[in-house]
């Protein structure tokens, strides 16, 4: 149970200053219980089992910093025009559909052959009606074609639409200098010059660019071993394995681990890759409402008491999947309670890390830093390696049994190409940068700019009215704007006034929650944000965006409800 | 909500009040997003519907609120005077 002190003092000493959001007045008790947890090791046993004992009452004594996450509820007013303006649109694109299809409208879209027209259709499901009718209107906010490296700041090429977004053409000019909210470089290592893009550059000079093999066959190079040896060493953990694809890590190492007999207790908010594969492994999947722990643990009582379906058995294995931050709430997850309810109930653990690694915790190992638990009681660890280690790919980390098992059967190791080798020097590069062997404090101070930074616009946007979700301390930060056509005029103002941001609709979030999400990037100079502060004020009043309803900071934990158990069926 | 925002704007001269009122009508109800001539389809049938409701209670709510008023009147007017009838 003890954590090897061994890098622990070093980082600590010389970053002062915030760290994740906890300041200097905080009440004694937490600070002793922060400095209990950090400076004796040993008594995290006597914790952990405390901890299990009073896991359904007292959560004070299981978190370390206080946690603070808001949802603001929809303005009523707002939650109405939004669904009128939906069913505006929605009658305008029958309309549209009807011209359509009595040809005195051209179609642009994919269309079934004259030979399968009396066959069952193929495209007339609603998402595609809302394809066609209200994403093609407004598509010029995304797949913005990128001319730069995507650092703090890019350069776009300008385009232009004549007949209303179904073709592109390109002006030939280049909007420079866009202020990029939009890319996931939480620790700012997505650049083309510094010591990572050197050494990758020598890297392909000595190994090339393909490796034109699996891992399994002839494909294991040794920087891959490196590689992983060093990301066993970041985590905490015996042992890990890389992929080259982050979503394919997901939806096919789940399989591996799970099957037919088992369950997956899923948050209602996981990422599509994590559904996909729970899909694929054939287990009964049940889910329990976002963050909420009285649901998780409603499900885990019912399901050993019950067992499967009809036969009452015991399930084989139960898997827990949770994710460190959900990037479209910019949630947390409330990780010792989930531990602490895995333990009780013998469950495993499968946490996802796609967004936490690096950008949380006082030394950016994630989110199991954050919250100061121990490493090893998570039993799977995923993350990956394309947001703040600016490269592409994913891992899996775990005890060494468990890594040796998915070596020879998960799909991915078996028959997915090996990654390339200047992206493994750039996770290698970037990973020791972050841990601080490379001899520089240049990691430690980007994880603390990362944590100030967040801090600081979360700050001040709420501060100016508008509706942000998600916990104080991560840096993806999403903002509502409701409506449909906000979402298309939002985009183009911001990229008027050099800005890019990310605009989020249906199907990725609910029908009426759309958002705007910021990912703060350790590469932002203070300069930067008050310039994107100050142009999204601008253009929230130009919009009419700013919808809370409440100026001060909110700082409650989601109470305990009664109902919550109500629409829970097995 | 508008005033207040509109405070904080600068505007010039009305026009530009009125334009960026326009504006706001057009997020709001979704309009922005759709080609002009579907625009124009929405605006002449809301303010034609518009229109016929100011035109209806142009011609009949004078005509409405002078007979409630001589029902109300003959309700609470009219008993006094026919038991005073009665009487003599």
């Amino acid at each position: 149970m003890t954590e090897s002190p061994t890098t622990k003092p070093s980082s600590w000493e010389v970053c002062h200053g915030v760290k994740n959001g906890l300041t200097a007045d905080r009440g004694c008790l937490v600070k002793s219980l922060h400095r209990c947890n950090e400076w004796h090791p040993n008594n995290r046993c006597h914790l952990a089992e405390q901890e299990e004992v009073n896991v359904a009452s007292q959560y004070g004594t299981l978190y370390n910093r206080p946690f603070v996450e808001s949802f603001e509820e929809t303005p009523m007013l707002v939650a109405v025009l939004t669904y009128m303006g939906y069913g505006i649109l929605t009658i305008f694109g029958y309309l549209r559909d009807f011209l359509r299809h009595w040809k005195i409208e051209k179609c642009h879209i994919a269309r079934e052959k004259e030979e399968q027209k009396d066959f069952v259709p193929l495209y007339q499901d609603f998402e595609n009606f809302y394809t066609r009718n209200l994403y093609m209107r407004i598509r010029d906010s995304w797949n913005r074609p990128i001319c730069s490296v995507p650092g703090a700041k890019m350069d776009l090429l300008e385009q232009a639409s004549h007949d209303f977004n179904w073709t592109f053409e390109y002006t030939g000019r280049i909007v420079q200098d866009v202020i990029n909210l939009g890319s996931y470089n939480y620790l700012g290592f997505a650049e083309n010059t510094g010591p990572c893009a050197d050494s990758a550059a020598e890297v392909t000079m000595k190994y090339g660019v393909g490796v034109a093999s699996t891992r399994q066959e002839i494909g294991n190079l040794e920087k891959h071993e490196e590689m992983e040896k060093l990301v066993a060493r970041f985590l905490g953990v015996e042992s890990a394995m890389a992929f080259g694809m982050g979503f394919a890590t997901n939806s096919m190492n789940i399989p591996a681990l799970v099957g037919k007999g088992c369950l997956i207790l899923s948050d209602e908010l996981n990422h599509t890759s994590l559904v996909l594969g729970a899909r694929l492994s054939g287990s009964t999947i049940r889910v329990f409402k976002h963050n909420n722990m009285q649901s998780l643990e409603k499900l885990l009582r019912d399901a050993i008491v019950h067992g499967q379906p009809r036969t009452h058995r015991p399930w084989k294995k139960i898997l827990i999947v949770v994710e460190g931050i959900y990037s479209m709430e910019g949630s947390i997850v409330r990780l010792p309670e989930v531990i602490a309810l895995k333990k009780r109930y013998r469950a495993y653990l499968y946490l996802d890390e796609a967004h936490s690694i690096g950008a949380l915790g006082p030394r950016g190992r994630g989110v199991v830093d954050y919250f100061g638990v121990d490493s090893h009681d998570v039993d799977v660890m995923m993350g990956t390696f394309t947001k703040s280690f600016g490269a592409a790919g994913g891992y899996i980390a775990g005890k060494q049994e468990l890594i040796e098992y998915l070596r020879s059967h998960s799909h991915s190791a078996v028959y997915a190409t090996s990654m390339s080798p200047p992206v493994v020097e750039q996770i290698i590069t970037s990973m020791k940068c972050i841990m601080g062997e490379d001899g520089t404090t240049i990691g430690c101070e980007r994880v603390r700019q990362l944590a100030e930074n967040t801090v600081y616009f979360r700050k001040r946007l709420r501060k100016m009215g508008f509706i942000i979700y998600g916990n104080k301390d991560s840096p993806v930060i999403p903002m509502m704007l409701y409506m449909p056509a906000k979402i298309g005029a939002f985009g183009r103002e911001m990229l008027k006034r050099n800005i890019g941001v990310v605009v989020v609709g249906f199907p990725a979030t609910p029908i009426i929650e759309s958002r705007a999400r910021f990912c703060i990037s350790a590469a932002h100079t203070k300069d930067m944000l008050d310039r994107a502060l100050s142009v999204i004020s601008e253009v929230g009043d130009l919009l009419q965006l700013k919808y809370s309803r409440r100026r001060m900071q909110p700082s409650l934990v989601r109470p305990f409800d009664n109902n919550m158990y109500e629409d829970i069926d097995d | 909500m508008i005033c207040a925002s509109a405070c904080k704007m600068n505007f010039k001269n009305l026009r530009e009040y009125l334009a960026w009122l326009y504006y706001q009508y057009l997020l709001i109800t979704g309009i922005y997003v759709l080609e002009p001539w579907e625009k124009s389809i929405f605006n002449s049938i809301l303010f034609s519907a518009i229109a016929m409701v100011i035109y209806t209670s142009y011609v009949f709510v004078p005509i409405h609120v002078r007979l409630a008023l001589e029902f109300f009147s003959g309700l609470f007017g009219g008993q006094p005077e026919s038991t005073m009838a009665l009487m003599n």
